[in-house]
C-alpha cells in the first residue's frame, strides 16, 4: 500500500517538500546540540526537565486517545466510527514516535540509549514507559495495516486479529497511566506526588487527543474526497465534551486537597504557576483556566456544539487549553518550588523550540503519509466518501439533488 | 580452496575447544573481578555522616570544604544555575524547608548548614534510574557509573534533596586542566554526578576528604555498628535530617 504514498498532486508533494525544510532546519539546531550538549536549552540544575520532555507527555496523550474512537467501534460496535478507526490508529503511530523522539533528544547521551534495554531495570518507570510505548506503537502498526489491507481487498478483517486489537484497546490506557507514574511516585515534587495524576492525565488525553484528530480529520478532509460520517462526530464529540469536564473536575479535586488542608508544600506549585511565577507564565496559565471554561461552555451547549462552523474554533480552544495545562505547567510546576524552596524560572530556548519543531515536523509528515495512505484506500473502495450535497456517503442522506445545489458543498 | 577449508576447521576447532573451557575458567576466578581489596580499607555496612552544626557552620568553612571536595573530585567550577556541586552551603530554611518556624532560635537560624548527597538508605534515584548507572553499593554508597548514564536525569527529579548536577555543557571546559587530580576521572557532557562520600579514599584507608579538612566537625563512620563514633554522637547528641517525611532515610544528620 506504500505506493499510494507516492501518487501525489503538486499541493501534496509541496506539502511535503516544507515539512522536510522544517525538518532540516530543525535538525541544525540538534546537531548543534549534540555537538555541545543540553546548555543549548533553558533546562538547569533545577528544572532539569523541560519542553522535550513535556511534549512527550502531552503527545503519550494523543497516542493514547484514538481508543476514544476504537473502543465503541469494537466494544460497543457502535459502526458509525468504522471508517474513522483506521485515522485513531495512524494518529497514534505518528504520536508514539513523536514520543520517543522527544526522549531521544532530551537525553544527554543518546549514543548510550539502548542502555535502558541493555541493562533493563524493572523498578525504573522509564523502562517501563519504554516498554509501552514501543508496545502500543507495534500493535498499532499492526492493527492498522492489516485492517486496512484487507478493507483494500475488499476481504474481512482476519479473525487473528482480534485479540491485538482488544490488547491494543488495554494498552492504550496502561500507555498514559505509565507516563503520569513517571510523575506521581517521586516524593518531594509536590505538584505530581497526587494519586489523582494518572486519571487526569487520561481525562485529559481523552479530550485533547480526539479534539486534535478532529481538527486534522476536517483540513484531511478540505484535501481528499474523504467526509466523516456526521454521526461519528457528533459522538466524538461529547466524548471530548465529557473528558474536558472530567479533566476539569480532577483539577478542580487538585485545588480543593491543596487549599483546605493548607499544606505549604501542595500549595506553593499551584501559587507559583498561577500567581508568583514572571507574568508571562501567570497569563498563561490564567488562558488555560479561561480557555478550558470557554470550551466547556461551547462543547455543553447543544447548539454550539452542533455547530460545524464553530466546532474547529471551539475544539482548537480546548487543544490549547490542554497544552498550557500538560504540555507547560506540568514541568514547570513540578520543579518549582525547587527542593530548597527556592524558584528557578524556565523558559525554553529557541534552539530547544527548533529541535521540538523537528520532531513536530516528523510527526506531521508521518501523519501525511499514513492518512494519504488511508484516504486513497478509502476513495478506491467507496467508503465515507463526499457526495455532492455535502454528505457523507455514511450519513442516512436524504438530500436530493435541487437540495445539494442550494447547499455548495462544504469544500 | 581445500587449505582454507582446512584452516576454517582448525580454527572451529580451537573456537570449540576455548568454549568448552571458558566456564571453567570463569568458575575458578569465583565469578568475581581480579581485583584485589586493598588490605587498608575501610568497611562498613552502611556508612554515616554527622555535622556538627555548631562548629562548622560558616560560609567561609564551608567553603573551603566544598574547595577540597571539588578539587580531588575534579568538579568543574560553573557560576550560575547550570552550576555542578558535589558539596555547598545553604542558609536554613533552604537545608530543613519543613522544619522552620518563624520563632528558631536566631543563632540555629542563621547559621550556614553544609549540603551534600545523603546517601539514603532508601534513594529514590536509583529507584527510578532506567540503567542501573546509579547503585547502592554493599556499604550503603550511593555510587554512578558516569559511563552507563544516558543523561535522562530522571534521578534529579527523584531526588528530594537536590544533590545532583548534570553536565549541559563540556565539562572540562571549566577545570583548570593543569590542576587536575590525576586519581580521579573528569566527566563527559551530558552524564549526571554527585558526591560519592569519597569511595576511592574509603578503598585505600581514608576518611572522606571533608570528614578530614573539617578537624572534628564532621563525623564518619558505620551507622549498623553500635561503636561507631557516628552512633556515639548520635547516643549523646539532638540531631536532625534533611526532610525525613520522604521516607528516604538519608544517612548524613545534623547536630543542632
Amino acid at each position: 500500500m506504500l505506493e499510494l504514498a507516492l501518487k501525489g498532486s503538486k499541493r501534496y508533494y509541496g506539502w511535503i517538500a516544507f515539512l522536510l525544510v522544517l525538518i532540516g532546519i530543525g535538525s541544525i539546531a540538534y546537531v548543534n546540540q549534540l555537538m555541545v550538549g543540553l546548555e543549548t536549552t533553558g533546562m538547569s540544575r533545577d528544572v532539569s526537565w523541560g519542553f522535550y520532555i513535556s511534549q512527550f507527555t502531552y503527545l503519550v496523550g494523543l497516542a493514547a486517545s484514538g481508543v476514544m474512537i476504537v473502543l465503541p467501534n469494537y466494544f460497543h460496535s457502535y459502526k458509525t466510527n468504522k471508517h474513522m478507526v483506521i485515522f485513531g490508529e495512524f494518529m497514534a503511530i505518528a504520536a508514539c514516535i513523536m514520543c520517543m523522539l522527544f526522549i531521544a533528544v532530551d537525553v544527554g547521551q543518546p549514543t548510550r540509549m539502548l542502555n535502558v534495554m541493555l541493562h533493563p531495570t524493572p523498578n525504573s518507570i522509564l523502562f517501563w514507559d519504554m516498554t509501552v510505548l514501543i508496545g502500543y506503537l507495534s500493535l498499532n502498526l499492526l492493527v492498522g495495516w492489516t485492517c486496512l489491507q484487507a478493507d483494500r481487498a475488499h476481504l474481512p478483517h482476519p479473525k487473528w486479529l482480534k485479540p491485538f486489537i482488544y490488547i491494543s484497546i488495554l494498552w492504550a490506557f496502561s500507555i498514559h497511566t505509565v507516563t503520569a507514574f513517571l510523575y506521581q511516585g517521586l516524593p518531594g515534587r509536590h505538584y505530581w506526588l497526587t494519586a489523582i495524576l494518572a486519571a487526569r492525565f487520561l481525562a485529559s488525553a481523552f479530550c485533547s487527543g480526539p479534539a486534535i484528530l478532529l481538527l486534522v480529520m476536517m483540513i484531511t478532509e478540505k484535501f481528499t474526497s474523504f467526509k466523516m460520517a456526521r454521526n461519528a462526530v457528533s459522538t466524538l464529540v461529547k466524548i471530548i465534551m465529557y473528558a474536558m469536564c472530567v479533566n476539569m473536575f480532577f483539577f478542580a479535586l487538585e485545588i480543593f486537597t491543596s487549599f483546605y488542608s493548607n499544606i505549604p508544600g501542595h500549595m506553593h506549585p499551584i501559587l507559583y504557576l498561577f500567581a508568583h511565577a514572571d507574568s508571562g507564565l501567570v497569563t498563561l496559565m490564567w488562558t488555560f483556566l479561561a480557555f478550558a471554561a470557554i470550551s466547556i461552555t461551547l462543547l455543553v451547549t447543544p447548539q454550539f456544539r452542533n455547530n460545524l462552523k464553530l466546532l474547529p474554533y471551539t475544539l482548537a480552544i480546548l487543544v490549547i487549553a490542554t497544552w498550557l495545562d500538560k504540555g507547560l505547567g506540568l514541568v514547570i510546576g513540578g520543579f518549582n518550588p525547587t527542593p530548597f524552596e527556592t524558584i528557578t524560572p524556565y523558559w525554553p530556548t529557541g534552539k530547544e523550540l527548533l529541535v521540538s519543531m523537528m520532531v513536530y515536523a516528523i510527526g506531521a509528515l508521518i501523519v501525511t503519509v499514513l492518512f494519504k495512505i488511508a484516504t486513497s484506500v478509502k476513495k478506491e473502495t467507496g467508503d465515507s466518501q463526499l457526495l455532492p450535497c455535502g454528505c457523507s456517503s455514511e450519513d442516512a442522506c436524504e438530500c436530493d439533488s435541487e437540495e445539494a445545489e442550494a447547499v455548495p458543498a462544504e469544500a | 580452496m581445500k587449505n582454507n577449508r582446512r584452516t576454517f576447521i582448525k580454527l572451529a576447532g580451537i573456537a570449540a575447544a576455548g568454549l568448552a573451557v571458558a566456564p571453567k575458567a570463569m568458575a575458578s576466578s569465583g565469578g568475581h573481578s581480579p581485583v584485589k581489596v586493598n588490605p587498608e580499607a575501610v568497611h562498613a555496612k552502611q556508612w554515616a555522616m554527622v555535622i556538627d552544626t555548631t562548629k562548622v557552620h560558616t560560609e567561609e568553612a564551608i567553603a573551603e570544604l566544598s574547595k577540597v571536595c571539588h578539587a580531588i573530585h575534579n568538579v568543574p567550577s560553573i557560576e550560575g544555575k547550570r552550576e555542578v556541586k558535589w558539596l555547598w552551603s545553604d542558609e536554613y530554611g533552604h537545608t530543613f524547608p519543613e522544619q522552620e518556624n518563624p520563632h528558631l532560635a536566631e543563632e540555629v537560624h542563621h547559621r550556614t548548614y553544609m549540603l551534600l548527597c545523603n546517601h539514603c538508605e532508601n534513594p529514590p534515584c536509583v529507584r527510578v534510574c532506567p540503567t542501573k548507572a546509579t547503585y547502592k553499593r554493599p556499604d550503603g554508597i550511593v555510587a554512578m557509573d558516569y559511563h552507563r548514564c544516558i543523561g535522562c536525569r530522571y534521578c534529579m527529579a527523584g531526588c528530594p534533596y537536590g544533590s545532583r548536577s548534570f553536565n549541559w555543557g563540556e565539562p572540562r571546559k571549566n577545570l583548570d586542566l593543569s590542576k587536575l587530580n590525576p586519581e580521579f576521572p573528569t566527566r563527559m557532557r551530558g552524564v549526571v554526578e554527585k558526591c560519592n562520600f569519597c569511595v576511592e579514599r574509603l578503598a585505600v584507608g581514608k576518611m572522606p576528604a571533608c570528614v578530614e579538612a573539617s578537624k572534628g566537625a564532621i563525623v564518619f563512620g558505620d551507622l549498623y555498628d553500635p561503636d561507631s563514633e557516628v552512633r556515639k554522637v548520635l547516643r549523646e547528641k539532638f540531631t536532625i535530617r534533611r526532610k525525613p517525611s520522604a521516607g528516604t532515610e538519608p544517612c548524613v544528620y545534623y547536630v543542632i
